[in-house]
């Protein structure tokens, strides 16, 4: 069952109750999670830095104000981790790169202030593949992270240490970024939920920049209700985040219940693997045995075909390469991070940014200054753009008779460190989970079952824009009724 | 797949050339990155296989379908034009200006933009 765990701090739900009742101290909770850590972390590496002492500051205050009788928030006590790439005023936060090794930002991301102000205490800054680059956290400048499900395998990426930190019991839940599904591929290897939100749902404001317009911030959870309790936190429109939507969130923890009954399924035939050889027998049946599992439960399913989702990876890998070029051209030694000297400007420039970028972030920096380059812009960068613009309006078309849409959320279980050292083979990891970050919709993995090795399988549940709520009660009857 | 094709009308698309290490070095340097001369066979190499990957992109009719840069066509957002600074500004400019490699007089110094340094 997924609501099964071999640990029992228990979960956010049930900490957040407890400590709020006064039934659990959340500094008690706190510790049986840092004891975890101590325990097991150097095995795992799923952080790059525990906040211990601050922590316990955090988790001491919300016991004060329990004490207090004072209200506390929906989170309260809960231990959370966050990647490693939101900022985190006064603590290192480091992309896992050499050029933010040291570097302290002097402000929170707004998920970071709306967490404290929920009532969860930061655990610690979690490792990822330098800039949210990967799928497998092995691009990490401070050395990979291990899955706590087989550690001789990947825990996915870029948010690998985010989920690793949940999967292995370190925190209740966590917070990742998805650019191109660096939050539902990992949840998928490690056998949590995660989600994408719909883009500018959730602000952006103090989340290091990798691809603007693909960029999303959303939580790693073990359960369904959890998720839906750690999104109705974090979302909401910020005046911070220009591209941060103007209305009000609307939560989505009360329709978990809500059940499926006549919602119109749609099972994407191009993404679905079938007939695929880089997609894992494992994946394709578990896929298709959620989707018999949701018809079962009321749903009417359909196999659906949409032709522009294949070119979402082509698109994708000019789009966000080209947006990194640009967003990335701030490392330059100049006002932080890292420097090297030179005997001028420009030498000290290049001689910071080659040492201190790894080599899929060079690659990427160069793939989109290539792209945007005079002479190729239209072949490459503006014909994704206006891929771009056909899949949205496919997806948009497709909406009008589904509700949501099911494929498997990654073509193959968690793999083993270095078995895909060629990168076009590791971008490939990310082919059923691009789209929804090109159609800026929501989507959201869900483990069912098990795979190669009996290792978990996730599916994702996609849905059109600002579609989360029904996007959650689909991702609860799957929960229902996984294996 | 078929009416995803180029239109019967189009000429086909040239097949590309491939990417030499010559055009990787022209990058890397306005990319402001030094390459060995290992690693700029290694990149070009790799480069040039996601680029293969862009080609799938003409498989697809685009017609004149416009661009998309952002997924809700976003423009311009604007406030008022009024200071909000969570911190007092004073701190934050020092925090701020603490993170810089080498600061002097409250700005972050850099080595000689032109010539050398002596």
């Amino acid at each position: 069952m997924s609501t099964s765990r071999s640990h029992d701090a228990g979960s956010v739900l049930e900490i957040a109750a407890a400590v709020r009742a006064g039934e659990r101290s959340a500094v008690d909770v706190l510790d049986q999670h840092l004891a975890r850590i101590a325990e097991r972390d150097e095995d795992i590496h799923a952080f790059n830095t525990v906040t211990d002492t601050a922590a316990r500051e955090q988790a001491a205050a919300v016991d004060a104000a329990v004490a207090a009788g004072e209200t506390v928030g929906p989170l309260a006590g809960v231990p959370i981790a966050l990647k490693d790439n939101l900022c985190t005023r006064g603590v290192t936060t480091t992309c896992s790169s050499r050029i933010l090794e040291h570097w302290v930002p002097p402000y929170d991301a707004t998920v970071v202030e709306r967490l404290a102000a929920a009532g969860a205490v930061v655990v610690g800054k979690t490792n990822l593949d330098e800039f949210a680059m990967g799928s497998s956290t092995e691009n990490s400048a401070f050395g990979p992270t291990r899955n706590p499900l087989d550690t001789g395998r990947v825990p996915g990426g870029s948010s690998g240490g985010s989920a690793a930190a949940v999967a292995a019991g370190f925190a209740a839940a966590s917070l990742g970024s998805d650019t191109g599904g660096s939050i539902r591929q990992p949840a998928a290897l490690c056998g949590l939920v995660g989600m994408k939100p719909t883009y500018g749902a959730v602000s952006r404001y103090g989340l290091v920049a990798f691809a603007s317009s693909l960029d999303q911030i959303g939580p790693f959870t073990r359960t369904v209700a959890e998720s839906a309790a750690v999104y109705d936190v974090i979302a909401g429109h910020d005046p911070r985040d220009s591209t941060s939507i103007p209305r009000e969130h609307v939560p989505v923890s009360g329709v978990l219940d809500d059940g499926i009954d006549g919602l119109r399924v749609g099972v994407i035939t191009e993404l679905s693997g079938r007939g695929n050889d880089a997609f894992e027998p494992g994946v394709i049946e578990a896929a298709l045995s959620a989707a018999d599992a949701l018809s079962a439960a009321g749903a009417k399913v359909e196999d659906v075909s949409i032709p522009t989702a294949v070119a979402g990876l082509s698109a994708y890998y000019m789009i966000a390469p080209a947006e990194a070029s640009s967003n990335l051209a701030r490392y330059d030694g100049v006002r932080y991070g890292l420097r090297k000297p030179g005997p001028n400007t420009a030498s000290m420039m290049a001689a910071s940014r080659t040492a201190g970028f790894g080599d899929e972030v060079k690659r990427r920096i160069m793939l989109g200054t290539y792209a945007l380059s005079a002479g190729y812009y239209d072949a490459f960068y503006g014909k994704a753009q206006r891929i771009r613009t056909l899949m949205i309006q496919e997806f948009d078309r497709i909406y009008e008779n589904f509700d949501v849409l099911l494929s498997p959320t990654s073509p193959c279980v968690a793999f083993e460190f270095g078995a895909k050292a060629d990168p076009v083979t590791m971008y490939y990891n990310d082919v059923c989970t691009i789209p929804s970050n090109l159609t800026g919709q929501p989507a959201m993995s869900v483990p069912f079952g098990t795979g190669a090795h009996g290792l978990p399988v996730g599916v994702q549940v996609l849905a059109p824009m600002l579609g989360e709520p029904t996007m959650y009660r689909v991702a609860a009857a799957l929960e229902g009724v996984a294996p | 797949m078929s009416s995803h094709h180029e239109s019967s009308g189009a000429p086909a698309p040239t097949p590309r050339a491939h990417l030499t290490t010559d055009d990787v070095a022209k990058v890397a340097r306005l990319a402001l990155l030094e390459l060995s001369d290992d690693e700029l066979v290694t990149f070009t190499g790799q480069l040039d296989a996601v680029l293969d990957l862009a080609d799938q992109l003409n498989e697809f009719d685009i017609g004149d379908v416009p661009p998309t840069a952002h997924p809700f066509g976003l423009v311009n957002v604007f406030r008022d034009d009024v200071a909000a600074v969570g911190h007092d500004a004073e701190v934050l400019r020092e925090e701020a200006l603490a993170a810089g490699p080498e600061i002097e007089a409250h700005q972050f110094k850099v080595p000689p933009a032109l010539g050398e340094a002596p």
